[in-house]
């Protein structure tokens, strides 16, 4: 089974990647957090990205939704250039990102969180009532039922139920790419399957999803590709059915894993010199 | 939609009928107050209890006449009370508000009455410095990242010598425009002041029904009717009561001149507590305060300006701030170069934080303004009726203050406890 992965998996041809970022550098300070990192995703697949604790996923998702600037490095939407400013960009081009620390407002609603930024109005007043409706609606499409009101503050729900209304916020738009950073790490059992049918889910609908994820049983289930970052570098670029467990392992601790093929593009060979670097 | 049969109804759907509904509302309510969320509650009872306290020790506190008086007293305060409660929204301050008021008040005096402005241009120039103050003051706060108590400690002293400066030592502008001077000294008609408060009631009542209803049509929760119904009644009775009163002759020798109506003041307040009140919970604006008071990191996430937002709650601040000092010149009859100076800072952040406004940010309403404002006039004015000195207030409001800020800190923790905020 472990020399199967040896030939190189390439995307499929017809596609190209609806979101990629090329030679991505993003430092703090003096710490060098993101070298050179590549990152595609594409319309139809999910893309799990993996990596330790440190290595620079959040971080690269932050990059990508506009929180933190990159340094240097492409952006590429659709295969043309685009430059991401702001939060505000990200979500015109349809990005929608779950944050690791979510990202809510305690001292506002269900309702009012999720469309945070986005409200919907009647001229310049709010309108409440379909506001409420859409979020109700989509709850329900989540599955939610452990929800007492859709009008509580969200500082008196549960972890599990803050990480669903953050999720709920991300696919309440007509977005093209999802990304979601450990959206399962607060969940119990039954939400966490949810949340990975709803990822399938999404993803057949023919949107491109990221899930950023320790549970590599996780991974393994819903993903179509997978990216590891090592210490800010990309490990490998592979699809799923081309590697096995042990090798995911051996990439996000060592940075490499022997007959692991990387399928990204030509140029931007870090891959599995990672760990000298 | 109203009819719910399933046992766990979905999120959102649960619509009381119309019978249960009273009870699961005050239910609701007890609840919430159990859970820290405590609102308005403090304040309306230590007016109530002031109130009783007052009129047993002195006869003259429930009169008509005192009952103006408390009003007119208490209006600079609370105006500047209500542009306190936006920057305190974002868990921020603004000690030069008091002064603020004063160079407003000084520009106001000073054109109109020694460079003969008309009253009009001397109000827009008096509010637009408002806006500046504000504007500088919020810039300097959002974009150059220095705590908002430092700057407005150093706009406090600074602000302090420009009245100063404007007025000169020891000098005094006095105000002699009638429009201005009506705006604390004169009343309305009482026949206009009962229209005004049927128009008002009927806007009220209109809006509660008409936003119950479409709710109701839409299959969300809805106050049941008897609830708005109460509600309706509650303020109509009061605000009726109130405007009945302020009808009665005040006047000791109403021969000579008479003094009847409901203070000019009164729907001056009440016009910017709709307007402000409007702003902060009805558009997007106003979620957004509140969003960045709440988290302003999630606030940035979500695409909004966060340093626009800071900006501009420091504007609405120093507006109010001007708006109040004109009140407090027009009470005057005039400016000295201590206007806005004493307690009147203080008072305006009591009012704001007595009437439940949160010091932390993300919790607070601008009627808060209005029920602190009340609560600091009727101690003032009580006290200084039972006699007490100026020193003696001083003392009882910072008390009273403290007693504020510990049901604001101590319904924060029982928040956390409970999960609300
Ligand atoms: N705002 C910041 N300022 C300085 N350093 C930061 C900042 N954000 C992240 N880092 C550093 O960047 C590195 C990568 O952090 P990041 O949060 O991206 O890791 P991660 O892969 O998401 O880890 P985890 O699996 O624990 O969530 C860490 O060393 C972290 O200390
Ligand atoms: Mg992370």
């Amino acid at each position: 089974m472990t020399e199967t992965a040896t030939d190189a998996v390439r995307p499929p041809e017809a596609a190209a990647p609806l979101l990629e970022l090329r030679a991505v550098n993003k430092s703090f300070g003096a710490v060098h957090v993101l070298r050179d990192v590549h990152l595609a995703a594409y319309a139809g697949q999910v893309t799990a990205l993996v990596g330790d604790n440190g290595a620079g996923k959040s971080t690269l998702i932050k990059c990508i939704g506009g929180i933190h600037p990159i340094d240097s490095g492409e952006y590429l939407f659709d295969g043309k250039p685009v430059t991401v400013h702001g939060p505000r960009d990200a979500s015109h081009l349809g990005i929608e990102i779950v944050y690791q620390d979510l990202a809510l407002c305690d001292n506002l609603d269900i309702v009012q969180n999720m469309f945070l930024g986005r409200e919907r109005t009647n001229g310049i007043v709010l309108d409440e009532s379909s506001m409420e409706r859409m979020a109700a609606d989509t709850l329900a499409g989540l599955k939610v039922r452990t929800v007492k009101s859709i009008r509580q503050h969200v500082a008196s729900l549960s972890g599990g139920q803050r990480q669903t209304v953050a999720i709920a916020k991300a696919v309440l738009w007509n977005s093209r790419i999802v990304i979601l950073d450990e959206p399962t790490a607060a969940l119990g059992v039954a939400q966490t399957r949810q949340v990975l049918d709803l990822v399938r889910r999404l993803a057949d609908q023919g949107l491109a999803v990221v899930l950023i994820s320790h549970n590599l049983n996780d991974v393994f289930e819903v993903a179509d590709r997978i990216s590891a970052l090592y210490l800010g570098q990309v490990a490998a670029e592979v699809e799923t059915s081309a590697v096995t467990h042990g090798q995911v392992v051996e990439l996000i601790t060592t940075g490499r894993s022997d007959g692991v093929a990387d399928a990204r593009p030509t140029g931007t060979e870090v891959g599995t010199e990672v760990g000298t670097a | 939609m109203s009819t719910q049969t399933k046992p766990a109804p979905e999120a959102g759907t649960t619509t009381p009928g119309a019978e249960t509904g009273v009870r699961e509302f005050v239910q609701d309510y007890v609840d919430r107050v159990r859970g820290g969320d405590v609102g308005a509650l403090p304040a309306i009872l230590g007016v109530i209890v002031l109130c009783i306290v007052f009129t047993s020790l002195n006869s003259v506190f429930f009169s008509a006449g005192n009952f103006a008086n408390l009003l007119v007293q208490g209006a600079a305060i609370t105006v500047i009370a209500m542009g306190l409660v936006f920057v305190l929204l974002l868990g921020e301050i603004d000690l030069s508000a008091g002064f603020a008021s004063g160079v407003c008040a000084a520009v106001l005096a000073t054109l109109m009455t020694e460079q003969n402005y008309p009253w009009y241009v001397s109000t827009a120039a008096a509010v637009a410095t408002g806006v500046a103050i504000g504007l500088l003051l919020g810039t300097i706060v959002a974009r150059v990242g220095i705590p908002s108590f430092v700057v407005t400690l150093a706009a406090f002293l600074a602000f302090q010598g420009t009245v100063l400066i404007i007025i000169g030592a020891g000098g005094n502008v006095p105000i002699r425009n009638s429009v201005i001077l009506s705006l604390a000294n004169k009343n309305v008609a009482p026949t206009l002041g009962w229209v005004l408060w049927a128009l008002g009631i009927a806007a009220f009542a209109g809006l509660l029904l008409v936003s119950a209803a479409r709710r109701r049509s839409r299959g969300l929760v809805a106050p049941p009717l008897s609830v708005v119904g109460l509600r309706i009644g509650a303020v109509l009775v009061l605000s009726g009561l109130a405007v009945y009163v302020l009808n009665q002759e005040r006047s000791r020798n109403a021969a000579v001149v008479s003094l009847r109506g409901v203070p000019i003041v009164v729907p001056v307040i009440l016009v910017l507590l709709i307007v402000l009140t409007f702003v902060l919970a009805r558009t997007a604006y106003g979620r957004h305060v509140y969003a960045v008071g709440g988290n302003a990191e999630a606030a940035r996430r979500a695409g909004i300006n966060v340093a626009r937002i800071r900006t501009s709650v420091f504007v609405v601040g120093s507006t109010l701030a001007a708006i109040g000092g004109i009140i407090a010149a027009s009470r005057a009859n005039s400016v000295d170069p201590n206007a806005g100076g004493s307690n009147t800072l203080l008072y305006a952040v009591g009012a704001a934080v007595i009437g439940g406004t949160s010091l932390f940010g993300g919790k607070g309403k601008v009627r808060d303004a209005i029920l602190g404002g009340a609560v600091i006039a009727v101690i003032d004015n009580g006290m200084g009726l039972l006699g007490y000195s100026a020193g003696v207030k001083f003392i009882v409001t910072g008390i009273v203050l403290l007693l504020a800020a510990s049901v604001d800190a101590i319904s924060r923790r029982r928040a956390t406890a409970t999960g609300r905020v």
